[in-house]
C-alpha cells in the first residue's frame, strides 16, 4: 500500500503536521459553528420553547395525560417520517404512504377478523407493505418513472384496495386475537410510556444506526448528493433506490400495525393526507427535498414540532380553523432559515 | 507482454457507431495520450475499459487473460481505475467519504459491520499528503477548491495497487500550478509502472508527460505514434482531419 517512499518522508511528515494542525483547528472553530447552523438543532429549541412557554402560559398542557397523547400522536407521523428520510435523503418522494397505512391496517384487520393468529396478521400486512415499497422502487429505479408519479398513482390505487379488501366497512373485531392487538398498539409496557413511542424510539435508534454507520446509509447519502457519481463509482444505486421505498412502505405499514392496535378499529380513510404531514415533518426536522441532507433526529423533532403546535392551539383556546396556517408557517419558516443560511454562505 | 489489448473493439448506441473497430494495447509504466475532438470516441473508449459500457463487438485482455466486465466495480477488481471528466463527486461528504466511495472500509465481523471512519480519514490524510494537497479529509467537498477536488478523484486511484489509470480530462478545469501538479502526479504513477491513459484536449500536457499518442476521429483510431516522432501539427491535422490517417 505503501507508494510513499524514504525520498518523500520527511516532507510529507512537515505536511503531513500541518494538515493535522489545521485539521484540529478547524474542529474546534466548527463545532459551535455547525450547531448553530444545523436546522434540527433549531426545530429542537423551537419545540423546547413552545413546551416551556404552553406549561407557563397553560394549566393543562404540562398534566401527564395531556404529555402522554401528544408523544402518542407524534409516534405514527413519526415513524412514517423516519421511513420517509431515507426515500428523500435520496432525493426521491413518496406520496403513497398514508394510503399504504391505511391499506396494511385493512390487510391486518381484514386476516385477523377472518380468525387467523396475530402473528399471521402482521406478517400478511408488512408483507403487503414490503410488496407495495418493491412495486414503487422498481418503477422508479429500473424503469425511470419519476418518484411523484409513480407514488401519486399508488396513493390512488393502495387506498381503493384497502376499500375492496374490507368491502369499505368499519372493522373493529379482530378474532382470537383481539386482546393481544390491542395491547400491542395501546399498552404501555415499560414505566408508563405508550407502546407507540418505545417502537418510534426503537426505530429511530436503528434509523440513526443505518444512516450514520453502515455502507447502506452512506451510499443513500452519496445517491442523494450525485446519483451520476454514485453509479460511476460502482454504488449499487437502483438495488438501493428499491430498498429505500420498501423502508418507506415498511414504516407505514409498521404504523398501521401499531395505530389498528391504538384505536381498536380500522376505517378506510385512516391515514388520508397523512403523506403531506410526514413529508412536513421531515423537511421541518433539517431534510432536503433535493436530497443528500437528513437526519432520523429531525424526523422527530420535525413530527413533534407539527404536533405541539396543533396541541398548544387546541390548549390556548385558538380556532382549530388556523391550525393550517400555523403549521404550514412552521415548514416555511424552517426552509427559510435553510435559504438565509445558504444565501450567508455564498457572499 | 502488453497490461492491456483491446482488440477491434465497436460499440454503438442504437444507430450511432461511438466506437468503430479499435486497437491498441498499453505496456506498464507508459503514458498514453488519448486525442480526439469532442465526441470522437475517446470517453466511450475509456468507459468500456472501467467497466461503465458493454463493448458491442472486439475484445479486451488484461495480462494476456480475456477480460470481461459488467461493472465498475469489476474493472476495480482487475486494477483498472479511473478519473472521471466530472470527477463524479458527492458534494455533500467529506473528501474522504469521496474517496471511499463505493469501497467504505469497515470493522467488525460477520453482519455486524460498522463504517471505520478512523481508518478511512487515516489514510485518506495519508493519500493526500502523498498528493501534496492541501484537502482536508473531513472537509466536505462543496467548500472544496478545483484542485483540491481533483486531488479527491485521483486519491481514489491510488486506494489499491492499480495496474491502470484512465484520467479524463484531468486537467481542463483546473489552475496552471494546479496542472503542473496533476503532470507529476501522472508521473509518479508512472513510475510505479502503472500504465495511464490521459484523455486530454491540451496539447501541451500530452506532449510533455506522454510517451506515446492515440489520435481517434469519429470513432476510428487514426493515429498511434511516439510522442518523440510525432508534433502537435501532425495531431492537430489528424484530430481536425486535414490529415487523414497515419501508420
Amino acid at each position: 500500500m505503501a507508494r510513499s517512499l524514504g525520498a518523500h518522508a520527511f516532507q510529507e511528515r512537515s505536511i503531513m503536521a500541518v494538515t493535522l494542525d489545521q485539521t484540529i483547528a478547524q474542529k474546534q472553530h466548527t463545532f459551535l459553528s455547525r450547531l448553530f447552523s444545523n436546522q434540527t438543532f433549531w426545530v429542537v429549541i423551537a419545540v423546547i420553547l413552545a413546551c416551556l412557554f404552553l406549561s407557563f402560559a397553560t394549566d393543562s398542557f404540562a398534566t401527564s395525560k395531556n404529555i402522554f397523547n401528544i408523544t402518542r400522536n407524534v409516534t405514527f407521523v413519526a415513524i412514517i417520517a423516519l421511513g420517509m428520510t431515507f426515500v428523500i435523503i435520496t432525493g426521491g418522494i413518496d406520496l403513497s404512504v398514508g394510503s399504504v397505512l391505511c391499506l396494511c391496517s385493512m390487510i391486518l384487520a381484514v386476516t385477523m377478523h377472518a380468525g387467523y393468529s396475530i402473528e399471521i396478521g402482521i406478517l400478511a400486512s408488512i408483507a403487503t407493505a414490503l410488496a407495495v415499497g418493491a412495486f414503487n422502487g422498481v418503477l422508479i429505479a429500473y424503469l425511470g418513472f419519476p418518484p411523484f408519479v409513480v407514488t401519486l398513482g399508488v396513493l390512488s390505487v393502495a387506498r381503493s384496495l384497502a376499500m375492496v379488501a374490507s368491502n369499505n366497512t368499519v372493522v373493529f373485531q379482530f378474532g382470537p386475537d383481539h386482546q393481544k392487538l390491542l395491547s400491542l398498539g395501546g399498552g404501555a409496557w415499560l414505566f408508563g410510556i405508550a407502546n407507540p413511542v418505545l417502537y418510534m424510539i426503537v426505530l429511530a435508534l436503528i434509523t440513526g444506526f443505518t444512516l450514520r454507520w453502515t455502507k447502506f446509509g452512506r451510499h443513500i447519502f452519496a445517491i442523494g448528493g450525485n446519483e451520476h457519481a454514485a453509479t460511476l463509482t460502482g454504488v449499487p444505486v437502483k438495488q438501493i433506490k428499491v430498498a429505500v421505498y420498501m423502508i418507506s412502505a415498511l414504516s407505514a405499514g409498521l404504523a398501521g400495525i401499531i395505530q389498528t392496535g391504538w384505536l381498536g378499529a380500522v376505517t378506510t380513510n385512516l391515514g388520508t393526507g397523512m403523506e403531506l404531514q410526514v413529508i412536513a415533518a421531515t423537511v421541518i426536522g433539517g431534510a432536503n427535498l433535493a436530497g443528500g441532507v437528513g437526519t432520523a433526529l429531525g424526523a422527530i423533532v420535525g413530527a413533534a414540532l407539527i404536533e405541539v403546535i396543533r396541541n398548544s392551539l387546541g390548549l390556548l383556546g385558538i380556532n382549530a380553523f388556523w391550525q393550517g396556517t400555523f403549521i404550514g408557517g412552521a415548514i416555511i419558516l424552517a426552509v427559510l432559515f435553510d435559504r438565509i443560511r445558504n444565501f450567508r454562505r455564498s457572499d | 507482454m502488453p497490461v492491456l489489448e483491446l482488440a477491434n473493439i465497436s460499440k454503438h448506441f442504437g444507430a450511432i457507431q461511438a466506437v468503430n473497430d479499435v486497437s491498441f494495447s498499453l505496456e506498464a509504466g507508459e503514458v498514453v495520450g488519448l486525442m480526439g475532438d469532442n465526441g470522437a470516441g475517446k470517453s466511450t473508449l475509456v468507459k468500456m475499459i472501467a467497466g461503465n459500457f458493454h463493448p458491442s463487438h472486439g475484445t479486451m485482455r488484461l495480462d494476456g487473460s480475456e477480460l470481461v466486465l459488467h461493472k465498475p466495480a469489476d474493472a476495480r477488481q482487475h486494477g483498472i481505475e479511473i478519473v472521471h471528466q466530472d470527477l463524479a463527486l458527492c458534494n455533500n461528504l467529506t473528501a474522504a467519504a469521496n474517496v471511499y466511495l463505493g469501497r467504505e472500509l469497515r470493522r467488525g465481523f460477520g453482519p455486524f459491520r460498522i463504517l471505520d471512519y478512523g481508518a478511512m480519514y487515516k489514510r485518506a490524510g495519508q493519500l493526500f499528503a502523498e498528493l501534496k494537497s492541501e484537502t482536508r479529509p473531513r472537509d466536505l467537498v462543496k467548500q472544496m477548491s478545483g484542485g483540491q477536488r481533483q486531488a479527491v478523484a485521483i486519491a481514489r486511484t491510488m486506494l489499491s495497487q492499480a495496474k491502470i489509470v484512465l484520467m479524463d480530462e484531468p486537467t481542463a478545469a483546473i489552475s496552471v500550478r494546479q496542472v503542473a501538479e496533476v503532470l507529476n502526479l501522472i508521473r509518479h504513477l508512472r513510475d510505479q509502472g502503472i500504465a495511464v491513459v490521459l484523455i486530454s484536449h491540451r496539447m501541451p500536457d500530452v506532449f510533455d508527460v506522454a510517451d506515446r499518442v492515440i489520435v481517434m476521429r469519429r470513432g476510428r483510431k487514426v493515429a498511434d505514434k511516439k510522442i518523440a516522432s510525432s508534433s502537435p501539427e501532425e495531431v492537430t491535422g489528424l484530430i481536425t482531419g486535414a490529415i487523414e490517417q497515419v501508420a
